[in-house]
């Protein structure tokens, strides 16, 4: 029989505290288990967001026990040291109520970032043919497995001083799209990078990528991006 | 920080590893031959390549270390770019006069 477990879960908005519940320790129990058991058994109108349940759809970042991680796929066992968890809302990110955030100014990075793919064809050109193997190619795999979980930006000191940093999520979806070989709006997303709060805004804390659940790195995607904006700018192809 | 910025402290940073790395055989140099002053100003008086030397020294620094100075305001301070931009530019100036003082004062006066 496994002792229970004592967890603190954030309760109100941007302000509220922290309430403890006792929950049944369980084999092979993930923190989303632990969370979605206090909201069936004990209050219903406890505020968390998931979907998936499986790492799939990002949905379900928190903070425990000081880190964000992705709850669905993060074992109590791994975390929970000494029978104690503590779970908030993600840093960095407007708390709505509980442990749900307004993931709104995170995404609309995205879009700053010019994070949308720009066809070069048609429907009616024949598909291009990549090389898999190609230094291009590899490079663009850098946010292919990206989840939009939020857990990078929640974890990044810069975006933390910095409100109008674009984040490391956003900067690796540039990346990857810089290195598409099919995609026509590399200048003007260089150029969007590579404004104040841009790339250049990264100090290399690591702590992206050490925090990604995916095991992505996003330092060695915006390192790619100052590089690629430097010489852009030394070229006269972009402006500060 | 954006990309003119970047590349002016990265290129400044370039120009000061060489030089730092000099600057520091130099000392060394001067110690182990236990140098006075005085004859380390007899061979510094008057010298075009110490004068070109530190120049381009105290120039990368006081570029290289306002931009870093900006940056940590516009982070760490309530100053938005504008305000911040003036006080690096003062700071940068600050040790541009200083760092200009000591070689006039080394290879000059």
């Amino acid at each position: 029989m496994l002792a229970d477990l004592s967890v603190s879960l954030w309760r109100g908005a941007k302000e509220g505290r922290y309430e403890t519940y006792s929950v049944p320790r369980r084999e092979s129990q993930t923190v989303l288990d632990v969370v979605t058991f206090v909201q069936r058994n004990i209050d219903p109108t406890l505020s968390y967001r998931f979907a998936c349940r499986v790492g799939v759809c990002g949905s379900c970042a928190m903070r425990v026990n000081g880190k964000p991680r992705w709850t669905c796929r993060t074992h109590v066992s791994k975390v929970a040291a000494g029978g104690r968890l503590e779970i908030g809302p993600l840093d960095n990110l407007p708390v709505i109520k509980d442990l749900a955030t307004d993931m709104s100014r995170f995404l609309e990075k995205w879009q700053d970032a010019k994070g949308v793919f720009a066809p070069t064809k048609t429907r009616h050109d024949p598909i291009e043919q990549i090389r898999p193997d190609s230094p291009a190619r590899r490079a663009a795999d850098a946010a292919i497995e990206c989840i939009n979980c939020g857990v990078c930006y929640a974890a990044c000191d810069t975006v933390r001083w910095n409100e109008d940093y674009l984040g490391p999520a956003a900067l690796t979806r540039a990346w990857t799209l810089v290195n598409d070989e099919r995609d026509g709006a590399n200048t003007a997303r260089l150029q969007a990078v590579a404004a104040a709060g841009g790339c250049h805004s990264c100090h290399s804390h690591q702590s992206c990528q050490e925090l990604c659940p995916q095991t992505l790195n996003p330092t060695a995607s915006i390192a790619g991006l100052k590089r690629r904006t430097a010489a852009a700018y030394l070229r006269g192809e972009i402006k500060a | 920080m954006n990309v003119h910025l970047y590349v002016w402290q990265r290129a400044t940073a370039a120009l000061m590893a060489p030089l730092v790395l000099i600057h520091i055989a130099v000392i060394f140099y001067a110690t182990r031959q236990g140098m006075s002053a005085a004859d380390i100003l007899s061979r510094t008086h008057g010298s075009i390549v110490w004068a070109s030397f530190y120049g381009l020294f105290v120039a990368a620094v006081s570029i290289h270390a306002a931009i870093g100075v900006r940056n940590i305001l516009t982070e760490w301070s309530p100053l938005e770019d504008r305000g911040a931009g003036y006080l690096a530019v003062i700071f940068g100036l600050l040790l541009a006069v200083l760092g200009a003082r000591a070689i006039f004062a080394v290879v000059l006066s």
